[in-house]
């Protein structure tokens, strides 16, 4: 139980040095003292302007994404007893890039963009939970097919949308089907869902280390299966609808995080849970201040970058010997 | 804590595997449960274990339907032993073993420390000590029984069912796993209904139940039912017996 008792608070360390490095990195040279001083003594300026109006609310924006979608990985691949799920599988994300697409080609602003994504991701939610839970139980192939058969329309769907939309908008859809970050605003819903659903399953965890043994053991062992099943198919939803109203479509977080913790030693949910989510938060975070400088001044859709620096990591450990 | 089936019939799709089946089980008796392959051994520990719904009859826990009982207070009054599982665990043998102590977690922050105490008994009922910070996914077929067997008891229900717990064990693990099955009712009063095929341990039961798998069943105590013809019918090979009483054991002869 003491096992790497370490790596909670290394974890912690490098989400806040994630958060550090994506204030210090931008168009504006700024040396790490100036940021420290903005932070700890603002005074009005440019440079306040730059890391409070700018750069903070991209780098929580940033770790509260990142946050959420490894925590719904980890949520998922309990679910659906699956180390490869991620918290698209479901076709949440489909749904809501659907909802956006459509508000963005009908020419409507953020605001209703976002509404038109909250509005996809949830028909989705509720029409994957209509087809799949019956008479109080899961069944989880049916689960996960149905999620997989949903996202498989939604993509077409999207596909049809793209070939479809004027020149003009064609960019800005594409970014957000990749995972794109700049066009996040304010970050509070997301770190207020992102504490509820850690929390409250933080509580249960007992629960979901019993329901990795698999349903029939959890029932014999006295976990409400119905009850627990659906608490974390709709924690993961939430947590997915989120990221996705933040980020768009960021993809390989939510899969990788809670697969490598687990292959570094993590297992037990009390603690991978919120080791993922400050690991998914730092990755993303990293990842975004990587995607908005290496170019500049074009910016780069993050989604791209979690991909390229996910792939050689899972690869690496998946390679190692146990 | 008393088990009662009243009129029980389980049947898996057409076919009715066990036919109006009464049996009570009370505290301090040891059943073992005989039968061919696919005779419904498994489907009635699964019924009495309220994990699978049965075609017929009534079970009562201590008086009371399974379903009647809230599923972690049904956790602390009856545990499984299942055959099989399927599901690798990702943690340490100690980490899997604890987990039989999910239905009596009183906190919501990790173990009390009666809990670790039960853990610390089950590892050592097993030998299991030295292995305990081992991953599970690295042990062989019998240290995964044990580990299965040791979880049941940190668990640590009244009503105990036990499917295959022998399966892997090797010989003196086999002995032992029977030993403290049979210390767990003889000393700390629990109830038993072990599911097996060797024949070798049949004398230690006091209680038997013959499952047929066609409907027929027959339940008594293991000096009425086990003898030579009987065993030769439920399956269907020639049995010959030696010794009597506690030491008689069968074996399969051509």
């Amino acid at each position: 139980m003491t096992r790497r008792a370490w790596l909670l608070p290394a974890l912690a360390a490098a989400g806040a040095a994630s958060l550090y490095i994506a204030l210090l990195f931008g168009s504006l040279q700024l040396s790490a003292v100036q940021v420290l001083d903005a932070l700890i003594a603002p005074t009005p300026g440019v440079i306040d302007d730059v890391i409070w109006k700018l750069r903070l609310p991209r780098a929580l924006a940033s770790f509260a994404c990142g946050g959420l979608l490894a925590t719904a990985g980890v949520l998922l691949q309990v679910l659906l007893r699956n180390p490869l799920a991620d918290p698209y599988v479901l076709g949440i994300s489909g749904g809501a890039a659907l909802g956006s697409l459509v508000a963005v080609l009908a020419g409507a602003g953020l605001v209703v963009v976002n509404l038109g994504a909250l509005a996809g991701a949830l028909g989705a939610i509720a029409l994957v939970f209509a087809l799949s839970f019956r008479a109080g139980d899961w069944n989880l192939h049916r689960l996960l097919l149905t999620g997989v058969v949903l996202s498989a329309g939604f993509t077409a769907l999207i596909s049809l949308l793209l070939t479809l939309a004027p020149q003009a908008q064609l960019q800005g859809m594409l970014f957000w089907l990749m995972g794109d970050l700049s066009h996040a605003g304010a970050s509070g819903y997301a770190w207020i869902v992102l504490a509820a659903v850690l929390g409250a399953f933080m509580l249960y965890a007992g629960s979901l280390d019993a329901l990795a043994l698999g349903p029939l053991k959890a029932r014999a062992l006295g976990v409400a299966l119905g009850a627990v099943q659906s608490a974390i198919y709709f924690g993961a939803a939430l947590a997915t609808v989120a990221a996705v109203l933040l980020g768009g479509t960021i993809g390989f977080v939510g899969m990788m995080v809670p697969h490598a913790l687990r292959l570094v030693g993590v297992h037990d949910h009390r603690r991978l849970l919120p080791a993922s989510a400050l690991a998914g938060g730092g990755f993303v975070t990293l990842a975004d201040t990587f995607a908005r400088t290496a170019l500049a001044p074009q910016q780069l859709p993050v989604g791209v970058f979690t991909a390229l620096i996910g792939v050689p990591v899972l690869l690496f450990l998946l390679s190692r010997r146990p | 804590m008393s088990l009662k089936a009243e009129q029980l019939t389980l049947a898996v799709g057409a076919r009715t595997l066990v036919s109006r089946l009464d049996l009570a089980l009370a505290p301090g008796e040891l059943w073992a449960v005989l039968g061919c392959n696919g005779s419904g051994k498994t489907t009635l520990l699964h019924a009495l274990a309220g994990l699978a719904p049965a075609a017929q009859g009534r079970i009562a826990i201590a008086g009371r339907a399974p379903a009647d009982y809230a599923r972690r207070e049904l956790g602390r009054s009856l545990g499984i032993l299942l055959q099989r599982e399927d599901q690798e665990f990702w943690g340490t043998l100690a980490e899997y073993v604890m987990l039989g102590r999910y239905p009596h977690a009183r906190g919501l922050f990790g173990w009390g420390a009666d809990d670790e105490a039960a853990g610390a008994r089950a590892l050592d009922a097993f030998d299991l000590a030295p292995l305990a910070e081992r991953a599970y996914g690295t042990l062989s077929g019998g240290e995964r029984q044990r580990a299965r067997l040791a979880q049941l008891w940190a668990q640590d229900p009244p009503l105990m069912l036990l499917d295959e717990p022998l399966q892997h064990l090797d010989l003196r693990h086999q002995l032992q796993a029977l030993e403290r099955v049979r210390e767990a009712v003889r000393d700390a009063g629990k109830a038993a209904l072990v599911v097996m095929h060797d024949l070798a341990f049949a004398g230690r039961f006091d209680r038997v139940l013959l499952l047929y798998g066609d409907g027929r069943h027959a339940a008594g105590t293991a000096r009425e039912l086990l003898e030579a013809g009987r065993l030769a019918g439920l399956y269907g090979c020639n049995v010959r017996a030696f010794g009597a009483g506690a030491d008689a054991h069968f074996i399969p002869v051509v």
